[in-house]
């Protein structure tokens, strides 16, 4: 029953974006938000909090702390707490955030987690090295939607 | 003192509303006391030229658990005492094809106890910055006829080890005029600048958010003070420029080498953020 409720969901918001991602590059920003999807296809919020809680992917969880995940060991506090996230911001306005928070934060220490150029000395992940090429950005198009439909369940009580 | 310490760390959990593990935190108001009897300054007001963005300037030791803060505190349990100590050793040995040793040529550490505050400094002859590191290798290379160290070598960090015993609890005093000006504002620069693909900055972590915690790391002010630092983590002294190279590297950049122009001129700028502490190494860090 819940599964299918999903489904038809997801079937809704996809209808006429015809399921095509938007590059890095080719964002629209409207005052720090992102209006449209950018992978076409509805996020999965489980799968954002383990974005969100893993190192080796979002890795939110190294600047913020969250009771909703009180599980996971060790949380930053150089940003806010993400505890209510979903009802202090709309959802095109958390997609903004999390693919480019400087487009709302001037100068935040939050990195960019949708982009792919721009950087000075950009390295090859944690090697030190030079990147080779392009970066691709820190979170795929559908990661970024799996952390905002994430974050939009993190509500005040 | 050590019960005192522990009554604020278990004061400081029950304060801590949420139920995530937070790892024990450091006593940021201990004082440095080494041996019983040699007072270290951790703590002091900041130097003129950072009145714009920090008032008190602190060691990175007030920044370690108690634990850690505990082995620093006497020299039988400091690790990092070991490398001074062959430091001592290579100090008195004859190296190179001159048949000299440093003892030589210097009356003892003891007549080098101002090194390690002062540097890096301007060599008027050379025409360069200086780090106590290319001094050591000029005097290997020019005076003694011993083959060149490599930046952070083993042998480095022990002599570094040494005469920081030598200068330890002298307050770091490294000098920002003169002809020294122009390689300390390229310091400063690459200090604010953001590198890598996470966009990151000394100041975004070490000015702006030092006190925090970023995953299981509190963050020190990044001061240089302590160093060489014996760490626990790989359980060997380390030299200040590695350290600069793993905190690029973990900004996903490109980072800079040891030994490299960027990282002689961000040395100078970073010590000088800390002239008015104690030098303190070998330190104890994790
Ligand atoms: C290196 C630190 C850092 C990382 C990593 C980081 N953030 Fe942030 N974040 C911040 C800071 C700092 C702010 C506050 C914005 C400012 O600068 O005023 C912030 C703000 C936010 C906000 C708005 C907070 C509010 O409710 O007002 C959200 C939502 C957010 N971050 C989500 C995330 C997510 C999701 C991730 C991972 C995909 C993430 N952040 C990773 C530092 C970080
Ligand atoms: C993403 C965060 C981050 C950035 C950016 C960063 N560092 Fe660090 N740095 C750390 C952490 C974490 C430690 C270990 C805990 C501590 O001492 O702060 C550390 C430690 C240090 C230490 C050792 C301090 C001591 O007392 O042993 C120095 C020195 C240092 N950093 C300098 C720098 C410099 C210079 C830069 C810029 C080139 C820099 N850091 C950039 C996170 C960072």
């Amino acid at each position: 029953m819940k599964r299918i409720a999903t489904t038809l969901v997801v079937l809704g918001l996809t209808a006429g974006a015809a399921l095509a991602e938007v590059a890095p590059n080719d964002v629209a920003f409207e005052d720090g938000a992102i209006e449209q999807s950018l992978s076409g296809t509805a996020g999965n919020a489980e799968n954002g909090r383990k974005i969100a809680t893993t190192k080796s992917l979002g890795n939110c969880v190294s600047c913020h702390a969250a009771e909703a995940y009180a599980d996971v060991p060790f949380h930053g506090e150089i940003g806010p707490m993400l505890d209510g996230a979903g009802s202090r911001w709309e959802e095109a306005q958390l997609r903004g955030i999390v693919a480019n928070a400087k487009m709302i934060f001037e100068g935040t220490m939050m990195p960019a987690f949708y982009k792919t150029n721009g950087y000075i000395r950009p390295g090859n992940a944690y090697t030190g090295k030079a990147a080779e090429g392009d970066l691709p950005p820190l979170l795929s198009a559908q990661q970024v939607e799996d952390v905002v439909a994430y974050l939009m369940t993190l509500k005040d009580e | 003192m050590k019960t005192k310490m522990h009554r604020t760390v278990l004061g400081a959990a029950a304060l801590s509303a949420f139920a995530f593990a937070a790892p024990v935190l450091a006593d940021e108001d201990a004082e440095l006391i080494v041996n019983g009897d040699l007072s270290i300054v951790t703590k002091t007001a900041a130097p003129a030229h950072l009145s714009d963005s920090l008032d008190e300037i602190l060691s990175g030791w007030r920044f370690r658990n108690d634990d850690t803060q505990v082995m620093q505190m006497d020299d039988f349990d400091n690790p990092g005492m070991l490398g001074a100590d062959v430091g001592l050793d290579q100090f008195a040995a004859v190296m190179g094809s001159e048949g000299k040793s440093c003892a030589d040529c210097h009356d003892g550490p003891e007549s080098l106890s101002t090194v390690r505050a002062t540097y890096p400094k301007w060599n008027e002859a050379a025409g360069e910055v200086r780090t106590m590191q290319m001094q050591i290798n000029d005097c290997l290379t020019n005076q003694m006829g011993a083959e060149a160290e490599k930046y952070d070598s083993a042998k480095m960090l022990n002599f570094e080890a040494m005469l920081a015993v030598a200068a330890r609890g002298t307050p770091v005093n490294v000098a920002i005029d003169g002809p020294a000006q122009s390689v300390w504002e390229t310091g400063k620069e690459l200090y604010y600048t953001r590198f890598g693909q996470l966009e990151l900055s000394c100041a975004n972590c070490h000015e702006d958010n030092y006190g925090n915690m970023i995953r299981a790391d509190h963050l020190s002010q990044g001061q240089v003070n302590g160093f060489p630092t014996y760490r626990l983590k790989n359980a060997k002294l380390n030299g200040i420029q590695s350290r600069f190279k793993g905190c690029v590297r973990d900004t996903r950049a490109e980072t800079f080498n040891p030994g490299s122009p960027e990282f002689i001129a961000l040395e100078l700028y970073v010590a000088s953020r800390g002239n008015g502490l104690s030098v303190e190494g070998p330190s104890v860090r994790n």
